[in-house]
């Protein structure tokens, strides 16, 4: 079973390093999605650094939106994911490593990325660090929740939007801790009360998650 | 008496026993309804505080009430169906989607009507508002789901999964929602009323709420009757009842 989570995490970055180019636009949306809302609120820095942590939130879930139609679809299309459920090892790993490598191909890079927003908008140091925190902490559960999301709209029309619609109020808890820890750093609390939650909520999320794109897949291949 | 109940799981049994509530329910919601607008509009006094703006919360209290119930119904729907296979199940969490996203909206919109002459703003970021709000939102998500899969199995199942999902996460979404209020600062004003509530405005509202229920029952049977007719349109009962309604 290890070997079969690795293989398959292997497998999404090989094939995810020979297209780069979906992986990279991922990222640069959410660059851009930040940079354009001083352009429609005003470059005020008392404001922008209030808005910081909602806007990178916001666009980092946006991001993951756009990203999680591909999860599930090339496999599905081409017939491996069926292959993958006949396989004896349990459908759970599948759908965990591929949790895993999408955390790893959007999650860590938006997470990356962030403190180059935060310093856009003008966060001190230590809100950066709790930015970066509460973004590698909070992106899983969008992977994992996603993956629900994915599998759940698989081969149905209008998919992209209808996911959104989907996952977006799902990641309610995710965008209040995770902006909050950034928020509550800038007033002096200690932000190590949301980023407990956000933990939590990772915890709770990695049961859930899972379990429903499981589910979600076998409906769609049966 | 178990297996007789078992019975009502198979669609063709239960569309007539349906058909046979819905008058029932239907009455007693039009009784109820009437009985509980008399007293909240002649019996129940002005409030010392609010005037006659509080008379919304006959209305406004039900819907909520009615939202957040309809959800978990519907999601025990789903589950069972999910479960047990049965198909009944799946048809019934279809119909109930409908009336519980109307009365999601109804709570927000009587809400916001109520807001603008109490709180002087229809919208204020409270965190029981915007919980609502998103669960309009699952409501929604949960109906175009349903309506984007063509075939009814797996747009059953599908829907099950995501209503199930949904209702573990609704409570985490209220208290996420709540502290992030009150990290906030929230709105100055707040929803608590004053402690004690006369006793017939208590009573105008569980009437209201009673009438909201059955007006639930009967417009999910009416709706699921319909679904019935739909998907089992090819089936011989169908056919057999409709030449019956036709002579």
């Amino acid at each position: 079973m290890p070997r079969a989570f690795s293989f398959i995490i292997q497998r999404e970055l090989r094939l995810a390093l020979r297209r780069k180019g979906d992986v990279l636009n991922v990222l640069v949306f959410f660059i851009v999605v930040a940079s354009l809302f001083p352009l429609g609120v005003g470059p005020e820095p008392n404001q922008l650094r209030a808005m910081a942590a909602g806007v990178t939130w916001i666009a980092a879930l946006l991001a993951a939106v756009l990203s999680l139609p591909r999860l599930f679809a090339a496999d599905y299309a081409d017939g491996t994911l069926e292959q993958m459920l006949v396989a004896p090892q349990p459908l759970i790993v599948v759908v965990l490593a591929k949790a895993a490598a999408h955390w790893l191909l959007t999650g860590v890079p938006l997470a990356l990325a962030a403190p180059v927003i935060g310093l856009q908008y003008d966060l001190p140091t230590d809100a950066l660090g709790v930015l970066l925190a509460s973004l590698l902490i909070g992106t899983p559960v969008l992977s994992l929740l996603g993956a629900a999301g994915a599998a759940l709209t698989l081969g149905v029309r209008g998919g992209g939007a209808l996911l959104g619609l989907l996952v977006l109020p799902l990641f309610v808890p995710v965008l209040v801790f995770g902006a909050g820890a950034v928020t509550s750093t800038l007033i002096g609390i200690n932000p190590a009360a949301h980023l407990s939650l956000l933990g939590a909520f990772l915890a709770v999320s990695s049961l859930i998650g899972p379990w429903a794109a499981c589910a979600a897949l076998r409906v769609a291949l049966d | 008496m178990t297996s007789d109940l078992f019975r009502f799981a198979a669609p063709q049994a239960f569309f007539p026993l349906a058909g046979k509530l819905i008058p029932w329910f239907s009455v007693l919601a039009g009784v109820l309804t009437l009985a509980g607008l008399y007293v909240a509009f002649f019996v129940a006094p002005t409030d010392h505080q609010q005037g006659e703006a509080y008379r919304i919360i006959f209305i406004h209290v039900p819907a909520a009430w009615m939202s957040m119930f309809l959800y978990v119904v519907m999601a025990g729907w789903a589950g069972l169906g999910l479960a047990l296979n049965t198909r009944l199940s799946g048809m019934m969490a279809s119909a109930i989607a409908p009336t519980g996203a109307m009365f999601t909206f109804l709570a927000l919109w009587s809400g916001a009507l109520w807001g603008r002459p109490t709180w002087g703003a229809y919208w204020v970021w409270d965190a029981r508002l915007t919980s609502e709000l998103v669960l309009l939102f699952l409501y929604l998500g949960f109906i175009a789901l349903k309506s984007a899969i063509e075939d009814p199995t797996r747009a059953d199942r599908a829907g099950a999964i995501l209503a199930l999902v949904g209702v573990v996460n609704v409570p985490i979404i209220y208290y996420s929602v709540q502290w992030w209020n009150t990290l906030h600062q929230g709105a100055s004003v707040s929803l608590t009323r004053a402690p004690s509530m006369a006793s017939t405005m208590l009573a105008g509202m569980l009437l209201m709420a009673l009438a909201a229920w059955m007006y639930s029952i009967a417009t999910t049977l009416c709706r699921v009757r319909s679904i019935i007719l739909e998907r089992e349109r090819d089936a011989e009962w169908v056919r057999m009842t409709k030449e019956r309604a036709a002579a």
